[in-house]
């Protein structure tokens, strides 16, 4: 396959921040690509230095193969989406939408073409005679979309167009874009800090922490096989499981053990239990391979109950059946499925390998 | 702590709108009582009523044994909780506890015993002569609650109090929250608009809209039978699939071919929309399952445990949850069915549930 973007060996400073360090990415042409992060992971510096619209300390950017590391943001030929929708507000949706084509002095039929075009991909038609203020924010943000893909960039690169959307609008939304990204089958890249948005959306995923990549993978290996214990408790809810423990014949914890699945032995140097809540069951499997503890406070959601359960001074959830009722204070044991779960150097916190 | 009567509340602002119609509650005493709806519902308006911070147009508020109607909220010895606050960082764990009852002028003996009692109660002992900043979160988590919970009212109320945490700090206090009101057995009246936060606290639930209540029941009850169209788009996420159907042999047939199991108490023939949960269908593949309704993959979300998929079906597009094992491409065609037993179902014009 090839690379619609690469960035090799990125590094930016602001004063003496450390925004990117040494970053290293590799976006597939046709790609839904997301970049998942919280916020000052350096998400938003790595858009710009791609975009152009910041000028790395080190490093280089391809485009399709090209080096654009000296190119203006133009020359780049990239579109941009932000969060904010920046429309024109005397303008209606239609001439918002064919703006960036009137800058290129396109002939009036080829730019009418063009818009109608999108404005049927993105199911506003009827709305392109309003001016933004008759719009509401799902609409805005169509039409802000639409403004970009009006161009055929190089790439798409979007910077968390759904944070300000309600919930239900974001859920929507997120169905829209997977659904315009295949039907264009063009590169997105793609920002945000929400796991949920990026596990849904994206081929592939890089999470990033402080500047650096700390994975990249598809959303089911990322979710799977966590890299480290800061990104197997950054994806995922509820939030894994992590109790301190040694590994060696067994993994042995305060007032609990497990048989080791294979996790090569890590002596005395202390490690990390990770098991994600839908891995244990109260409904006992395998006698051998449980947790035992006290039940801490039971919250049914309908589709699956979260039971909280105390181990020494350690909690844990459980995702249990719907019909788990189990009582406050009871002591219950929750069987662990051996073959999932997770183990983490509790110094460097990378994840310990399997023999 | 005690019980919490509302009876025939009815609440109209000065500008005509009426907040709250014609509202029955009672609340057992110990009971963590959830109202939920969405904004301009009339939950907040009914909580502020019990607090004393609305007077009521007509109707009557009992806390305990006692009428308060027209009493100030001082007098009616409830706790209003909005937020947890922040801890003060100069202060000790044991001063934060305090805080509150010392702003109430109590004894100091009646300070210390109140304090020593929040601390053995939330396993903050340890800790009571350090500054919040040498805690763990979940430790600073407890002390902020036991600080909401250290007074001894006849009820707490709260409004929304977890809205402004983080999702994942949200998810750890709403466990602290429910273990510790359930080892004081307070009795507490709990609002929010979040579904969740509803069916994860309460030990009832009711929901509101536009001043009416809706329904009122347990969270399983609740979302297994929602009473009402309402209730049942409320409740679940994703939401519950609202598919029309009629009443064939001993099952309900919706378009394509999609048949449900029927419950009891219909006639056939009659027309209603079944209420289906996203994990009450299953999508397969249609080679080795070849004789079920046809729908197309519109989307997928992986979430990791587990995949939600939107189906474009006759029957219009149905959210189908799956284990994340189920690998089935946007666009591909596949089999719906419907496992399980009979749905919940609603009458097309009322809007209400019929049979059983």
């Amino acid at each position: 396959m090839t690379s619609a973007i690469v960035a090799s060996g990125i590094s930016k400073t602001f004063g003496d921040v450390q925004a990117l360090d040494d970053l290293n990415l590799d976006v597939p042409e046709g790609a839904f690509f997301v970049l998942l992060g919280p916020s000052g992971a350096g998400k938003t510096t790595t858009l710009r230095v791609i975009a152009g619209l910041e000028k790395p300390d080190a490093g280089t950017v391809h485009l399709t193969g090209i080096d654009a590391t000296g190119a203006s943001p133009a020359e780049r030929d990239l579109a941009m989406v932000f969060q904010s929708y920046a429309l024109y507000p005397k303008q209606t949706a239609g001439d918002n939408i064919a703006s960036p084509l009137r800058a290129r002095k396109l002939p009036k039929a080829e730019i009418d073409a063009q818009v109608a075009r999108v404005a049927e991909l993105l199911h506003i038609e009827k709305l392109l005679q309003r001016k933004p203020a008759q719009l509401s924010g799902g609409e805005m943000q169509r039409v802000a979309l639409g403004r970009a893909l009006v161009r055929n960039p190089r790439a798409f690169l979007m910077d968390e167009p759904l944070t300000n959307l309600d919930l239900k609008l974001r859920v929507e939304m997120r169905t829209e874009l997977t659904r315009i990204h295949r039907s264009l089958g063009r590169t997105f890249l793609y920002v945000t800090n929400d796991q949920v948005e990026g596990m849904s959306m994206a081929d592939q995923l890089a999470v990033l922490r402080a500047g650096t990549i700390q994975q990249v993978g598809t959303p089911t290996e990322i979710y799977d096989r966590p890299a480290n214990r800061w990104v197997a408790t950054f994806v995922g809810s509820p939030r894994m499981n992590l109790l301190p423990c040694t590994a060696n014949g067994r993994l042995e914890g305060s007032g609990w053990a497990l048989p080791n699945p294979g996790f090569v032995s890590q002596g005395d140097r202390p490690a990390l239990l990770g098991v994600r809540s839908e891995d244990l069951s109260l409904e006992t499997r395998d006698e051998a391979a449980a947790l035992e503890g006290r039940v801490y406070a039971v919250e049914p959601l309908g589709d699956r109950t979260l039971v909280d359960i105390e181990i020494g001074d350690r909690r844990i959830v459980v995702k249990a059946a719907p019909t788990a009722s189990p009582e406050i204070g009871e002591q219950v044991r929750a069987s662990v499925d051996l073959d999932r779960i997770h183990l983490f150097d509790a110094e460097t916190e990378s994840a310990v390998a399997r023999r | 702590m005690a019980e919490v009567l509302v009876k025939r509340l009815r609440k109209e602002f000065p500008d005509g709108t009426v907040a709250v119609e014609e509202l029955d509650l009672a609340i057992a005493d110990g009971e963590l009582f959830v109202m939920l709806g969405p904004s301009g519902c009339g939950k907040t308006t009914t909580l502020r009523c019990v607090a004393g911070l609305e007077e009521e147009t007509s109707g009557q508020i009992v806390i305990g044994d006692e009428v308060v109607s027209g009493l100030r909220p001082s007098q009616r010895d409830i706790a209003m909780v909005f937020q947890f606050y922040a801890l003060y960082p100069h202060l000790s764990v044991r001063d934060n506890l305090a805080f509150p009852l010392r702003a109430a002028k109590r004894p100091a003996a009646e300070v210390d015993e109140r304090v020593n009692e929040a601390a053995r109660m939330l396993r903050l002992e340890p800790f009571l002569d350090r500054r919040p900043g040498k805690l763990s979160g979940g430790e600073q988590q407890r002390v902020a609650l036991g600080r909401a919970m250290v007074r001894h009212p006849k009820a707490f109320l709260m409004d929304e109090p977890l809205t402004n945490l983080d999702a994942e700090l949200r998810a750890d206090m709403r466990a602290e929250l429910k273990h510790v009101q359930q080892r004081l057995s307070s009795t507490m009246i709990y609002v929010t608009h979040d579904q969740t936060e509803a069916m994860a606290l309460g030990d009832r639930i009711a929901i509101m809209n536009k001043g009416r209540l809706e329904q009122l029941g347990a969270p399983m009850e609740v979302y297994d039978r929602p009473a009402t169209l309402f209730a049942a788009r409320f409740i679940g996420s994703p939401p519950m699939n609202l598919i029309e159907a009629e009443v064939t042999n001993g099952h309900l047939t919706a378009a394509g071919g999609l048949t449900i199991a029927a419950p009891e108490g219909i006639q056939r023939g009659e027309r209603v929309i079944a209420g289906v949960r996203p994990e009450s269908f299953t999508v397969s593949d249609p080679a080795s399952d070849p004789d079920g309704a046809r729908g197309r993959v519109a989307s997928r979300e992986a979430l990791g445990d587990e995949t939600i998929y939107v189906v474009e079906t006759e029957a219009g597009l149905l959210n189908v949850r799956m284990p994340p094992t189920a690998r089935f491409g946007e666009d591909q065609v596949v089999t719906v069915r419907h496992r399980g037993s009979a749905p919940p179902v609603y009458d097309p014009q009322t809007e209400r549930l019929v049979g059983r």
